[in-house]
């Protein structure tokens, strides 16, 4: 596998500090496009927060016949120092619960639990890297390319789309990064096509000794298959449903391989959401795999 | 009336006091580790823990969820890592943490029930919840509570290999034709208390592929959506087996939900889909219902409970000179 065959494999990710649920005041909403950016004044999560990490927002308001929270990748938190500090998100309308979330002004409160999950593991610094995102899965993209330049890595990013409106951060990405590639499905923006397209150059071009991802899971496993196909690893952050956010439903597993080898149910949540691509068993995905640690259980 | 006056949390289950009635409901907490992050879990009532098998259980396959009105879906499948790991890991967290563990088992069997509960006799158990109405081990909708002569076959066999100083307390499914026939039947089996009620059987379609959502096809519903039905099973059980103690369960999301439960005839209660929504419900929970009974003039919880079972005039004579009870923040 990728991940273990070549140097450097990432250093494993520092223990993020706890999450806590909070109240925030909605300070700024911007449409980019089809989607609708919240920044939020949320000192407690923006103060823990690692990039990679996400939080879940409550949606409804307090009468709500929507129990289940949705999970938003962070980027663009500042922590407190002389203002509050803030996080942002990016919400695409595709359900009842979104498209409540999306009408919601500057002023109204967010009941939000975050910082969640695991931060993207950092390679050694220095280590050039591509980063690839696709719909708005390029923004918790974002605050790891501010990273990794920050550790004098070299970085690329590439962002796609179905079609221009659900493209995300592209002018952002280009001002940190200097350059960025688009790619969209109906060739509306950039070059028409997929994200996998140009990355067997960039990965060549940059020496890239590691890939970043986020995005639909039908991307994550093509971008896993690439950086295999160049036997580097690949980090890609995972979109799983999920009810709870924190580790107690159970919901939202995928068939991951453990560096003991045996596969098992991993909470995205908790053990995610980012994860190794050469480990999630993307075949497997949906279904119950006999060799599964405790399928005989069931 | 005097400022320092409070009002009684503490409750039992059958022998087991605590401090409050409000626990956790199984599965909906994992085993309380993940939401210590959020509160200590040594201020519940307990903790009851997600149903745990002998072996090792991979679960269902995804999608594993699915939100409906005031509620969810759930096909999980009792996911766990099975009775010695749960022992070496989880139960001794717990203990650690200093929460009530009520420790919930669920076999295939009587056989591996009783193997669970006398793998757990020497192990710091406060009560034990045998969960013999889950509908996602095989099966489904031939649970044995679904039998009164299965459940007291289980509820029996366990009681014998438990250790004497534990209470066991029968979970209970709503779907069935009379749950006091039920009820009557694990009491009768030795059972010292009831919990109830376990999910309903539902079941949701994806419009986008025209099939069920859910990979177990169908699945447990929970939430506010079934509260009615858990409020009036808790009623009637009350009313079947009235020297049982019930742990209530079943959409409760509020202190007021919770009194509900309290007043129908529950000794405590558990709180289950809320804390998906909102980690640090139970919690708040303790502090609204306190407010609540104080509200209307109960010194104890245990002078509420059962207490809509009451006449009006019984009521009222038991409620005369009684004023709100002060100090208790509203």
């Amino acid at each position: 596998m990728a991940g273990e065959t070549v140097d450097p494999a990432p250093a494993p990710a520092p223990a993020p500090a706890g999450p806590v649920q909070e109240t925030g005041e909605i300070f700024d909403v911007t449409r980019f496009g089809e989607y609708t950016q919240f920044t939020v004044v949320a000192p407690g999560v923006a103060r823990a927060y690692q990039p990679g990490q996400f939080a879940a927002v409550a949606v409804g308001g307090p009468e709500t016949s929507m129990l289940l929270r949705r999970s938003f990748a962070l980027y663009g938190v500042k922590p407190g120092r002389e203002f509050a500090g803030t996080i942002q998100f990016v919400v695409a309308a595709n359900g009842r619960g979104t498209e409540w979330l999306v009408q919601q002004k500057i002023g109204a409160r967010l009941d939000l639990v975050g910082p969640l999950g695991v931060p993207f593991p950092l390679p050694r610094p220095g280590v050039p890297a591509v980063l690839v995102g696709g719909g708005y899965g390029s923004a918790p993209l974002i605050p790891l390319a501010e990273k990794l330049i920050a550790q004098d890595s070299e970085v690329e990013v590439i962002v796609g789309a179905a079609t221009a409106g659900r493209l995300f951060g592209e002018l952002q990405i280009k001002r940190l990064v200097g350059t960025v590639t688009v790619t969209t499905d109906d060739g509306s923006a950039g070059q028409r096509g997929w994200v996998t397209d140009p990355l067997p150059s960039a990965i060549e071009r940059l020496g890239a000794e590691i890939v970043y991802a986020c995005g639909p899971m039908g991307m994550l496993r093509a971008v896993g298959e690439v950086a295999q196909a160049h036997a580097i690893p690949a980090q890609v952050a995972v979109e799983e449903s999920m009810a709870c956010g924190i580790g107690v439903c159970m919901t939202c597993v995928l068939p991951v391989r453990g560096s003991d080898g045996v596969s098992r149910f991993v909470r995205s949540c908790v053990e995610g959401p980012i994860f190794d691509a050469g480990r999630i068993r993307w075949a497997d995905v949906g279904k119950l795999p006999a060799d599964l640690y405790g399928a005989d259980g069931m | 009336m005097t400022m320092d006056m409070t009002v009684d949390m503490t409750t039992s289950l059958a022998s087991v006091e605590l401090a409050n009635p409000v626990l956790t409901a199984s599965g909906c907490a994992a085993a309380g580790r993940e939401l210590s992050q959020f509160f200590d879990v040594a201020d519940l009532g307990g903790v009851v823990t997600k149903s745990i098998m002998l072996k090792p259980r991979s679960g269902r396959p995804t999608p594993r969820m699915a939100e409906t009105p005031s509620g969810m879906l759930n096909s999980i499948g009792l996911q766990g890592p099975g009775i010695d790991s749960f022992i070496a890991n989880d139960l001794s967290w717990l203990r650690q943490a200093g929460a009530r563990a009520v420790v919930s088992i669920a076999g295939h069997n009587t056989d591996e029930f009783v193997s669970l509960a006398k793998r757990l006799y020497h192990q710091p158990v406060d009560v034990l919840e045998v969960n013999i109405s889950c509908p996602n081990v095989e099966s489904r909708g031939q649970v044995f509570a679904c039998d009164p002569i299965a459940s007291a076959r289980v509820i029996s066999a366990v009681r014998r290999a438990t250790n004497p100083n534990v209470p066991i307390f029968a979970k209970l499914s709503p779907d069935v034709t009379d749950i006091t026939q039920i009820a009557r039947a694990v009491a009768d089996a030795g059972a010292d208390g009831i919990s109830l009620i376990n999910t309903l059987l539902g079941l949701d379609i994806d419009l986008d592929t025209m099939r069920p959502t859910l990979g177990g096809t169908t699945g447990g519903l929970s939430g506010p959506a079934i509260r009615p039905v858990a409020l009036r099973c808790v009623w009637q059980v009350h009313q079947a087996v009235p020297q049982l103690p019930l742990l209530g369960m079943g959409g409760i999301r509020t202190g007021q939900d919770a009194l509900q439960f309290i007043l129908a005839g529950a000794s405590a209660v558990s709180v289950g889909t809320a804390i998906f929504h909102d980690p640090t419900a139970p919690i708040r929970i303790i502090a609204e219902l306190e407010a609540e009974l104080a509200r209307r003039g109960f010194r104890s919880v245990a002078e509420a409970v059962g207490f809509a079972h009451l006449s009006p005039e019984e009521q009222a004579a038991f409620l005369a000179n009684r004023s709100p009870v002060a100090g208790v923040a509203s």
